[in-house]
């Protein structure tokens, strides 16, 4: 009798957890409203990503195309897989003395894993991460970036004049020749 | 049940065998792993895996690179841990410099990790869902997912591989919108989460097929080493949060989930518990964020002392160890990572023989395997 | 019985009677041949393409996803593109094949859809052939199509066919046991296996409504088992995509994969119009007793709208299934049908024997 009890209520168990299961589906069937999906390429205007979204690594320029970057190459001794080339040039500036400017910041975007230690090291603070994330290419040369735009130049910050040396009275304290 | 000698690993046992190759490429391995499996019928006789097909050389590339420069090779490895993992090298780093983190670093590292665990949950439940048959459950785990992925991605500014722990704190403070974002995150899961019981868990059909089977016993479990819920489902308690706490897990009052039964529906059940603890854990810690830095001060070269350093973690897979042996430079001279998804692939010759080969399906569902762990 | 319902045997027997007259016997028959396999293939190509369109759309709405809708408007010509396709591909030739066996297979299970689709009433008078034993050509005709799948699965030479085919062959064999007695309990109530008849004497209310619990119980077994039988939903084991890659028709591309697949649609079909037929009324409306005004309202709804209606209804909760519910393994599969679904049958059929015998049912 045990046997018979337990047959049925097996049944009424197992179609009562299946009714459950419908449910939900059934719910998500009926209301239309619960659909996440994006209209990908239709919706380009409104789609903007976060603000700290890594698109890629970009050389921060101005409205004047002026930069930050001095070609010290930091970012390319921290890069873990050499995804940065760096290419100086020297050049006299207007004390005379020759100065490293940047000739050519190559960025290998293809190569690039974006862990992000080139942004965080760079001393004048002139990598920041980008927006584009559209980067399929027919041609993989054209991942190679070369990050300093045509015609910028290092934005100068004027040294400030060095703050003179308080002056105090030197009391002689021995004669060294005594 | 026979025992599998290392030597006849690679070809049939006898010549009568019906091999069936199962992967590399398989839409239900989770990663290219190959099951070399001998048939009788339905009945599965013996499975042997073969993994490395994914193995990308880390633990060599980590001797020639920076202790930062580690971190971007750790998210690889555990991609659905990716936080732990960062955790895990940071902390050695930190332990062996003598480094101390601000508050804040360890509580959002805590927080951090949780939201990664719920994450990687998540993952599993739809691809387990999946497998079993039920289309729907992927959609509506990964539905879910997204807002997670969201939040990271506000940031950190990535959704999957983030590099954010690094040594000596986080790459860069938290957005201010995080808090709120994740608040309603668990207000938003908590509606869901009963959503998943009833279309899985709660099923007659699933029951069936996943009590009773792929039992280990606790004694096989402590053998092999599987740790994580694979562990925990054969009531071996092995959770390193509360064993050896790290960052602000002791400041967090949360169970450690033990299931006694050993089979794949325990497995599946302490995965599922584990999602409910983590957003106790992360409701504790959400409001309390103490302000300051969000790094501790470090030199620009971090130079390890002479010496072996080790460190463990829990992810959401087990118990991730790393080792390091030290020759006093900025390079480690040797970088092993002991991952919990390898002893966790290999109980699965024990518990498929016997078992049929939608059986083989499920059980390696219930371990929850990330292959690239494996071969790293 | 209602009086306004347009008789399309009318229509047929002027279309007969004009050919007879135009042309010699023989041609005059081979005529009415083609005009009516060409019809059955128009039909047939036409609901199964967009069958096959239906179902993503509703998977898609169940996983709170869109579905096709980028080829033509809400995405309805996606089909006949995704057949563009196939029609292009390569027949990938295997040496080590069955070649006859291996070829043969597919049309084997068409030949099979198309024999059953024959049988259906679409509306009054709308249907090829009108056997007195319906029911019994209908399930004959059905079980043909397990010897496709099986020499499909079986002269491929793959093991992960073999496989699939035998657990298939298996399953469907099970499921036709089931599937006969359920219909058996209606051709108990309606005491004939004329599907006409069968849909003439629900005149006054559906066997469903009128046969109340055990015409109930028959008609959810009916629809698990029947799923069952067409290899779908949470038993599609044979072709289970995340274990087996494909199963029994892993080694066929172009055209032949797309009759496997068409023909699991129009399967589909097939036991949805039949479980609408004889359980749910068929072409006939909705009538209750004899409130004559209601019937006269339901009266103006067109049958073939009825019958349509009524199919869909079907087909959707048989794609509900498939989209909620794990697959079950092989073993549950048969404990299911052999331990439960046999002996519920049996001891149903005997309470719609005792039943009928003591009219307590509405007649």
């Amino acid at each position: 009798m045990n046997s018979v009890g337990k047959y049925f209520s097996d049944i009424f168990y197992g179609i009562k957890s299946l009714w459950k299961g419908l449910m939900v589906t059934g719910y998500y069937f009926v209301h239309p409203g619960t659909i996440v999906t994006q209209q990908y390429p239709e919706n380009r205007k409104e789609l903007k990503m976060f603000d700290r979204f890594k698109g890629e690594v970009i050389l921060k320029h101005d409205e004047n195309n002026f930069h930050s970057c001095n070609g010290c190459g930091i970012c390319q001794l921290n890069c873990p897989n050499g995804s940065i080339e760096i290419i100086s040039d020297s050049v006299p500036n207007e004390d005379g003395k020759s100065e490293r400017i940047i000739d050519k910041h190559i960025y290998h975007l293809s190569m690039c894993t974006f862990c992000g230690l080139c942004i965080k090291s760079c001393p004048n603070d002139s990598l920041a991460w980008g927006q584009e994330f559209e980067h399929a290419v027919f041609n993989r040369d054209v991942l190679t970036k070369i990050l300093n735009k045509p015609g910028s130049r290092i934005k100068k910050v004027p040294k400030e004049p060095k703050a003179p040396k308080p002056v105090t009275e030197t009391v002689p304290t021995s004669n060294p020749a005594n | 049940m026979q025992e599998v000698e290392l030597s006849d690993i690679l070809t049939a046992r006898e010549d009568g065998d019906y091999i069936v190759n199962i992967g590399p490429q398989h839409p239900s391995t989770h990663g290219v792993m190959r099951f070399v499996v001998s048939l009788k019928g339905e009945m599965l006789e013996y499975v042997i895996p073969h993994c490395g097909y994914i193995h990308r050389g880390i633990e060599k590339m980590c001797e020639r690179m920076t202790y930062p420069q580690i971190i971007h090779l750790t998210d690889r490895m555990d991609y659905l841990s990716a936080h732990m993992n960062n955790e895990a090298v940071s902390l050695l780093v930190e332990k062996a410099t003598g480094v101390e983190v601000p508050e804040r670093v360890k509580y959002i590292r805590t927080i951090l990790s949780e939201l990664q665990r719920i994450a990687s949950h998540q993952l599993w439940w739809a691809a387990f869902g999946m497998d079993m048959g039920g289309l729907t459950c992927f959609f509506y785990g990964l539905r879910d997912r997204e807002h997670i992925l969201d939040i990271f991605e506000e940031s950190f500014g990535s959704r999957l591989l983030h590099s954010y722990v690094c040594p000596g704190g986080l790459m860069g403070d938290i957005h201010p919108n995080f808090q709120k974002r994740t608040k309603e995150f668990i207000k938003y899961f908590r509606k869901k989460l009963p959503e998943y019981d009833q279309l899985l868990t709660g099923n007659v059909i699933f029951e069936q097929r996943t009590k009773g089977m792929g039992i280990m016993s606790k004694a096989d479990a402590i053998s092999f080493g599987a740790t994580g819920p694979v562990g925990r489902g054969s009531n071996f308690a092995c959770d390193i949060r509360k064993k050896f706490p790290y960052s602000a897990y002791d400041k967090v009052d949360f169970k450690e989930i033990l299931y006694t039964e050993g089979d794949s529906w325990a497995r599946y059940k302490v995965r599922v518990d584990e999602m409910w603890e983590s957003m106790k854990i992360i409701e504790q810690l959400i409001d309390n964020i103490p302000e300051g830095d969000y790094s501790a001060k470090m030199k620009p070269v971090i130079k390890l002392p002479e010496g072996e350093y080790s460190q463990r973690v829990e992810t959401a897979k087990g118990d991730l160890g790393v080792f390091v042996v030290s020759k006093g430079e900025k390079y480690p001279y040797r970088m092993h990572f002991r991952t919990p998804n390898f002893n966790n692939l290999f109980v699965i010759s024990q518990l498929c023989a016997g078992n049929k080969i939608a059986d083989l399906i499920a059980i390696s569902g219930s371990l929850d395997l990330v292959i690239p762990d494996i071969d790293r | 019985m209602p009086f306004n319902i347009y008789d399309f045997s009318g229509t047929t027997k002027a279309i007969d009677q004009f050919l007879y007259a135009k042309m010699p016997p023989t041609w005059a028959f081979v005529t009415e041949l083609a005009i009516v396999g060409v019809i059955i293939l128009l039909v047939y190509a036409v609901v199964g393409l967009y069958l096959v369109y239906a179902e993503r759309k509703v998977c898609a709405f169940m996983q709170n996803r869109v579905g096709p809708n980028r080829v033509g408007k809400w995405g309805l010509i996606q089909t006949i593109a995704d057949l563009i396709k196939l029609l292009m591909k390569e027949l990938v030739v295997i040496r080590k094949a069955d070649q006859l066996l291996f070829n043969i297979a597919p049309f084997i299970l068409i030949i099979a859809s198309f024999m059953a689709i024959a049988a259906i009433p679409f509306a009054k008078g709308l249907h090829a052939v009108d056997f007195n034993i319906g029911v019994f050509y209908m399930m004959a005709v059905s079980s043909i199509g397990v010897i496709g799948t099986l020499l499909a699965g079986w002269s491929s030479n793959s093991k992960y066919s073999l496989i699939g085919a035998m657990r298939s062959g298996a399953q469907v064999v099970s499921y036709e046991l089931s599937v006969g007695l359920s219909l058996l309990a209606v051709v108990i109530f309606s005491g004939s296996m004329q599907l006409s008849v069968i849909i003439e004497s629900q005149a006054n209310g559906w066997w469903i409504f009128k046969g109340h619990i055990p015409a109930i119980i028959a008609f959810v077994m009916f629809l698990i088992a029947s799923t069952a039988e067409i290899n779908r939903g949470p038993f599609d084991l044979a072709e289970a995509e995340s274990e087996l890659t494909a199963g029994f028709h892993t080694e066929y591309s172009g055209i032949r994969f797309a009759f496997f697949f068409l023909g699991e649609y129009m399967n589909m079909f097939i036991v949805a119009s039949l479980a609408a037929t004889v359980f749910l009324g068929g072409w006939m409306p909705l009538h209750i007793g004899n409130l004559a005004g209601f019937n006269h309202v339901m009266d103006f709804i067109p049958p073939l709208v009825w019958y349509f209606g009524k199919t869909v209804f079907i087909i959707y909760v048989i794609m509900w299934f498939k989209w909620t519910f794990p697959r079950l393994r092989i073993d549950q599969l048969l404990t299911l049908e052999w331990k439960y679904l046999l002996p519920i049958n049996l001891v149903n059929i005997l309470v719609i024997a005792f039943i009928v015998l003591m009219g307590w049912y509405i007649k």
